[in-house]
């Protein structure tokens, strides 16, 4: 890395503060905002969660804790167990033939994998969206009406309501209330994966995982769901994986940072190495992968 | 200055001749000549099936459709009776294989996948497409017609509509699975995903979300069984009798069918009978394409988002 020392303060070529000019800027945080994100009530309680995928261990020992209400960001290098960590979260991975995990993930203190729990009833509260816009090959209407017609509202009033309200909370309704009825696949890559925000939203779920939800979408269209996001984030959790780190430093309130590590048998597994406010991240990581991660020196 | 003519000499970018020209004009050449070759037998079936056919379907117009098949050697149209055999017999294979087959191919891609069941399974699918359709008509009349038949005084030989209909069945049903299969795998896992995470059941995104999806492709598969069904012929001899009159009945007395007719009036020395065969012959091709146009017309009206 060039640095052109003549424009910069001298003291800014010290190893920590340079962390500041190279990571992602985010605004100082007051300790009483950090005390405040850290009370808000907690939704997900990972404790010492392994996933494998048949016989390999593919993500190993992650602990943390997503509140309500707040943007949780995993961000790390490809191949750390970020989205498979993020799947475990609702259950996804059970599609995933020979997929199964150690530990626990607790729901508001219930054990998403006790035998007893369903995975249609868990997906119903904690919904989904994916890193390349999936709608259905339907009219855009009936997207968003999928979920609803799933839990069994038939009336149309009803439905008109709700597709109006989820379209609207996905700054969609504008563009599209005049075609509600064509095909959702005529849409622009990022009204589509808005529309598929749209659909997450109309079954009402307390959370909503993303999975690098703007990957696919140009610098304009990620402005929009990530503005989205922050008004998103005043009725649901969200949890989303990114690997833009300004992204995560722009959005989010917390920050988990993974890595892929080689075990002594050669095996290349994902694990958590740091879990903190996103402000603490960016500007003070306690870890010096982090560190070397955020400042580009590194994935 | 140097640099220009430099530049103008390396930049030469006329296409020199060369024997890379040569080998692609010739490809061309092979290429086009060979689509001429595999449309000559086409154009031939098509042009004569039409203008022997032709001569006595067009000649008497609807009589030819709706008349009973006159004795061998007499002159004169008809052959109503083989036409709603063939509708009767192929509509009620239809009836049982295709839903039988679409139900069959949903198991073996959305539910057994890759168990030792559905891969068995999908192994016999595909080697029974390979079984020749006497062997299916064979194996009808051992495991129906014969049961049904009554010997002397009585007469009845077992010969029915619906044993056609049970070995076109057979016929049809690898060919449904196959392709209804081969549809469900292009569907993309990114829609079942979506449909999941909206906490929808497994039978609820096959049935609302990877169905439609697989639809028009489903309907192509399913029309292409039908088309091949419509033409069989030798499930048929061992099945369904013969007959010059309109049976409506799939279950009482024999029936016939065009393909059946095909072969029987082809095979006799009488110009009158061969004439009606081609009759029989444009009918049918007829009769294939109006399916096949009314089943793509509907699929598309159904699948239509503006």
């Amino acid at each position: 890395m060039v640095v052109d020392s003549a424009s910069k303060p001298a003291q800014d070529l010290s190893p920590k503060s340079s962390v500041r000019t190279a990571a992602p800027s985010v605004p100082e945080m007051r300790p009483s905002m950090v005390a405040a994100l850290m009370a808000a009530p907690t939704v997900f309680e990972v404790e010492n969660l392994d996933v494998f995928y048949g016989a390999y261990k593919a993500v190993r020992g992650v602990n943390m804790t997503i509140r309500k209400n707040q943007i949780t960001a995993f961000i790390g290098p490809s191949g750390c167990g970020k989205t498979t960590v993020l799947r475990c979260l609702n259950r996804m991975n059970d599609l995933i033939p020979g997929a199964r995990i150690e530990g626990d993930v607790r729901y508001h203190g219930v054990d998403l994998y006790a035998p007893d729990v369903s995975a249609t009833e868990v997906r119903r509260r904690i919904g989904m969206v994916f890193q390349k816009p999936n709608p259905f090959p339907k009219s855009i209407y009936d997207n968003v009406a999928y979920g609803p017609k799933i839990n069994g509202i038939r009336d149309r009033a009803k439905l008109d309501e709700i597709v109006e309200r989820s379209l609207r909370g996905a700054a969609l309704w504008d563009e599209v209330k005049d075609r509600l009825k064509s095909s959702a696949l005529g849409l622009s890559g990022g009204q589509q994966q808005r529309l598929c925000i749209a659909r997450t939203i109309a079954v009402e779920p307390e959370v909503v995982l993303m999975d690098e939800p703007c990957s696919a979408l140009d610098p304009i269209a990620t402005a929009r769901v990530e503005e989205l996001m922050r008004e998103l984030k005043q009725k649901y959790t969200i949890v989303i994986v990114t690997h833009n780190m300004q992204q995560a430093a722009r959005t989010s309130d917390c920050t988990a940072f993974y890595t892929a590590e080689l075990d002594k048998a050669g095996q290349r597994f994902g694990q958590l190495v740091e879990f903190d406010v996103t402000a603490k991240i960016f500007s003070n990581p306690r870890d010096t992968r982090t560190e070397n991660y955020i400042t580009g020196r590194f994935g | 200055m140097t640099l220009g003519t430099d530049l103008a000499h390396s930049l030469e970018l006329r296409q020199k001749p060369s024997w890379r020209r040569a080998k692609n004009t010739l490809m061309s050449v092979l290429l086009g000549s060979a689509v001429v070759v595999v449309a000559i037998p086409l154009v031939l079936i098509m042009y004569s099936v039409f203008a022997k056919g032709g001569a006595i379907l067009f000649k008497s117009f609807p009589a030819f459709l709706t008349h009973d098949i006159p004795p061998t050697r007499a002159a004169g149209p008809g052959m109503g009776p083989a036409i709603v055999g063939t509708l009767l017999i192929t509509g009620m294979a239809t009836l049982i294989a295709v839903p039988l087959g679409v139900l069959g191919a949903i198991y073996l891609n959305e539910y057994g996948v890759k168990s030792k069941f559905a891969q068995a399974v999908r192994f016999l699918a595909l080697v029974m497409t390979g079984v020749p359709s006497v062997v299916m008509g064979l194996f009808v009349y051992v495991v129906w017609t014969l049961h049904h038949s009554i010997t002397p005084p009585h007469e009845l030989t077992g010969f029915q509509g619906f044993g056609g209909s049970l070995a076109l069945a057979c016929l049809m049903l690898p060919i449904v699975i196959n392709a209804t299969e081969q549809m469900l795998k292009l569907v993309p896992d990114g829609l079942r995903e979506a449909s999941y995470a909206l906490g929808a059941t497994k039978t609820r995104t096959v049935l609302t979300v990877v169905l439609p999806a697989a639809g028009s492709g489903i309907v192509s598969g399913a029309l292409l069984a039908v088309a091949r069904a419509a033409g069989e012929t030798a499930p048929l001899l061992f099945t369904i009798g013969a007959t010059r009159v309109i049976n409506t009945s799939l279950f009482h007395g024999d029936s016939t069918a065009l393909s059946a007719r095909i072969f029987e009036n082809a095979k006799e020395a009488v110009a009158n009978a061969q004439e009606r065969g081609w009759g029989a012959a444009l009918a049918l091709v007829l009769l294939t394409f109006t399916l096949t146009v009314i089943a793509r017309v509907t699929t598309a009206f159904a699948t239509r988002i503006k």
